[in-house]
């Protein structure tokens, strides 16, 4: 009964989608306050609706309900109460699911906080979230029902997915999903903006919360995602320029950049179109990356199930929403006035360089993502683009980026000097050289590059700190007082130099972890010992265990530094009986920011075992920088000015003046 | 600098980036792309050795020869020709004999064996990578019944092992 109420709210949702994508685009054309406030109240109801629905899906894993089809398909009676939760989205229909939730939340946000946005514009983004929203609540009800019976209803279901069950599934398609679907909003106050043909700094004061959050979850979905991949799947890596994992990191490069063009739009009132134009491409990368996920034109385990009729749906929503949104940026955007000049040397300036590196990465990296498809489709070769043309190209595009982030804050606006900014920052870029030698030194030994980039990653830390220093006037003002100042400043500033800080530990962790890993293959006896990375690791034994649906043979290993235990580790393959699929999970000590990691390999004859053991120097810098930038996200979110709109603005914009909408 | 000159150096500097990273794109391209090669393609494609490749196909029944140390050596087979392999590292949990399988690596040009540095463990659910799949069904030795039978979770019972199945593919190579 609770899964057909589900299954009838969702129709309901769709009923509902519909009347907020038609009345409130008239209401505006025909000036009717009325019909305007449907977006408002249509969009709580479509939360709410979906929010049942979701919840009923829920309570279908919850209590192991294998009538339903897709609990009988990802659920097993004995998995911990955890999995049973997150499962809900450890498949194709129940992430639909939680992507449109996702969706309709942030619509009923923009419902509840835009109180400050005029009329007009908010009915018309409500309009166009629930454009998106209706898309994908046909898709999801006409090819992706979660909640198909069956009958008879299976005794037991087939179990999730081991690769799944895993604490980062609870979290990272949730962060994920915040921050890919939060553009969502972007997108909409884009197209709204070109309905009405008009746009101003205004209008990217109202966006750049939006972006900001869903630009802050990202950051946090992405670093999960790959901490997730790092320790789950047991081959050291943490990054694999596979295509799943770029298409979530396209919208972020795009967002990342969005992120920065509607600070100039907002500040100077420049960059208008480019930040129009971006917004809809971020959204469309997100929603390609949909595509490229949930097709099934790719492998991977981010790929559940693969259906033609579905990658053809989307597909269709893909070019619909693209294409009109650009067709739509084409008409209108000549209308929209360009906005106020500046000096190459500026704060806008810095701010175009990093749009324009971003967005060229971005495209660097889309190339190589759909290279492949497009070269199988047209001759039917097949290829792989992998690690190294990512690592060659987009390594290169960043180094610029890199060098120039510290710079970026340091200079005015309108017109900067960037020999006065060089001159306040050589110090940094000193002691970023010498703290990069030295990170080196520690590690002794390692390729040049490697030093570079260390000294790149201080450069982008130290720029950081330098910045406020800076505008504390440390060194000229007595401490106090420079502290009152850095206590005064803008929450953004914080932000700002929190997120390049995080940058730059990030930069950091890769160089370290990429340059100077070690790694041993080796086949192991009861009782043999390996060095790495100045550890001695000695093979105890194995011991077998049962948990609530595995069985695994765990091996220890005990951990020793010139002779004195340290620690001890286990590292285990397990098979998970209902799937009969075989796992391993890697054994992980962390030593500060660097970590063991012990993988188990095939058993040998005679006992032995082939062991894979790596130590990875600053590793958690590749996360933990992640983290910092996420704080700065959030910092910056917390500014009062971003959320404190214009109110002047809404008694000027209702006023009948522009043009109709469409 | 007047304003057109300023301008002028903004867009220069932008095309020239975009240039660069066009050309980049394009060496990298031509430096780091892998082609995907089933073992009876490699009679007719005229490789060098050392170039880096993807070698897919289904791993031979009784072929994988453990106990070398860390090294395995396996038979990657597509019916029509084999290829051996050898491998230094762990195996995926998934790899497994009569199954398919894609590695990456080049021919040695002294033993003229393939050297993989990786064996690809993104597979399907079906426990087939999808290029191997595909070129599979195109040649003709998968069967569609077969296919759906090796799918351990969707459409059949689950006590059956997934090892039972693959042993149905592996029949169908000689």
């Amino acid at each position: 009964m609770i899964v057909e109420i589900g299954h009838f709210a969702l129709v309901l949702a769709l009923a509902t989608a519909i009347i907020v994508s038609v009345l409130p685009v008239i209401g505006v054309y025909r000036r009717d306050a009325n019909m305007m406030a449907v977006a408002t109240t249509g969009s709580l109801v479509m939360f709410g609706l979906v929010a049942l629905s979701f919840a009923a899906l829920t309570w279908a894993y919850v209590v192991s309900d294998f009538s339903v089809k897709n609990v009988w398909e990802n659920s097993h009676s004995l998995m911990p109460l955890l999995y049973k939760y997150s499962g809900v989205w450890g498949n194709h229909e129940g992430s639909m699911m939680l992507w449109l939730l996702i969706l309709v939340f942030f619509s009923a946000l923009v419902a509840v906080f835009g109180r400050n946005i005029p009329e007009t514009l908010k009915a018309n983004v409500l309009s166009v979230q629930a454009w998106i929203s209706l898309a994908f609540l046909l898709f999801i009800l006409f090819t992706s029902n979660p909640f198909v019976r069956l009958d008879p209803a299976p005794a037991e279901g087939q179990d999730l997915n081991p690769i799944l069950q895993d604490f980062g599934l609870a979290i990272h398609p949730p962060l994920l999903y915040l921050g890919y679907v939060g553009f969502s909003v972007c997108f909409s106050f884009a197209v709204a903006a070109l309905m009405e043909g008009r746009i101003d700094a205004a209008w990217a004061r109202w966006v750049r919360p939006w972006t900001l959050a869903a630009w802050t979850f990202l950051t946090a979905g992405i670093a999960m995602g790959s901490y997730w991949a790092y320790y789950e799947l047991g081959w050291g890596g943490w990054w694999f320029w596979d295509p799943v994992e770029n298409a979530s990191f396209m919208p972020w490069l795009a967002g990342t950049a969005l992120l920065h063009s509607a600070l100039v739009m907002e500040k100077r009132e420049a960059l208008k179109i480019w930040t129009v134009l971006l917004a809809i491409m971020t959204f469309s990368l997100s929603l390609l990356g949909t595509f490229l996920v949930r097709s099934g034109v790719l492998t991977s385990v981010h790929a559940f199930a693969t259906d033609p009729s579905r990658g053809i749906f989307i597909l269709c929503i893909l070019a619909i929403f693209i294409g009109g949104a650009f067709m739509l940026f084409a008409w209108r955007a000549p209308t929209l006035k360009a906005g106020g000049l500046f000096a190459p040397i500026s704060r806008e300036g810095a701010l175009v360089l990093n749009n324009l590196i971003l967005t060229v990465s971005t495209a660097t990296v889309l190339t190589g993502t759909l290279y492949p498809l497009a070269l199988e489709t047209l001759t039917g070769e097949k290829i792989s683009v992998g690690a190294p043309f990512f690592n060659m190209t987009f390594g290169l595009l960043m180094l610029p980026l890199l060098i120039a982030a510290p710079l970026g804050p340091m200079l005015a606006w309108k017109r900067a000097d960037l020999l006065g900014a060089m001159q306040r920052l050589w110090i940094f870029a000193g002691l970023a050289l010498i703290v990069g030698l030295t990170l080196w030194y520690m590690q002794n030994g390692g390729p040049i590059l490697a030093i570079f980039g260390l000294a790149l990653g201080c450069w982008g830390m130290l720029g950081a700190v330098a910045d406020l220093w800076c505008r504390g006037n440390f060194g000229k003002l007595p401490v106090m007082t420079s502290l009152r100042r850095l206590k005064g400043l803008p929450r953004s500033a914080w932000g700002t130099a929190l997120a390049h800080f995080g940058l730059g530990v990030t930069v950091v962790g890769i160089v370290a972890a990429s340059a100077f890993s070690t790694e041993h293959v080796v086949e192991m006896k009861q009782g043999q010992t390996v060095e790495a990375g100045g550890y001695s690791l000695t093979f105890d034994g194995f011991r077998e265990a049962v948990g609530p649906n595995y069985t695994e043979e765990r091996g220890h290993f005990t951990v020793s530094s010139g002779g004195a235990t340290v620690s001890d580790v286990w590292s285990s393959k397990r098979l998970y009986t209902a799937r009969r699929m075989p796992t391993t999970e890697a054994g992980i000590l962390t030593f500060g920011l660097s970590q063991l990691y012990v993988s188990l390999g095939d058993p040998m004859d005679g006992g032995g075992i082939v062991v894979r053991i790596w130590w990875k120097p600053l590793i958690l810098c590749i996360w933990g920088g992640c983290l910092i930038m996420m704080v700065g996200g959030f910092v910056s979110l917390s500014d009062r000015r971003l959320r404190v709109g214009a109110p002047s603005r809404k008694a000027k914009s209702v006023k009948p003046v522009m043009e109709p909408a469409e | 600098m007047t304003r057109k000159q300023k301008r002028l150096a903004v867009i220069g500097g932008g095309m020239s980036f975009i240039i660069i990273a066009v050309f980049l794109v394009m060496f990298a391209f031509s430096q780091s792309v892998a082609y995907f090669f089933m073992p009876a393609d490699l009679a007719t494609a005229n490789l060098q050795p050392g170039t880096r490749i993807r070698l897919g196909g289904l791993v031979e029944q009784g072929s994988v020869k453990r106990g070398q140390g860390s090294t395995v050596s396996f038979t990657v087979t597509d019916g029509n020709a084999t290829v051996p392999v050898s491998y230094t590292g762990i195996l995926p949990d998934l790899f497994r004999e009569g199954q398919g399988v894609v590695t990456e690596g080049s021919f040695d040009a002294a033993t003229h064996a393939f050297v993989a540095d990786s064996v690809l463990a993104k597979h399907d659910e079906n426990y087939m990578p999808k290029e191997v799949a595909d070129r599979l069904k195109k040649d003709g030795v998968w069967e569609d019944g077969t296919g759906k039978g090796m799918a351990p979770a969707k459409d059949a019972p689950a006590e059956k092992a997934p090892d039972q199945k693959g042993q149905v593919v592996g029949s169908t190579t000689p």
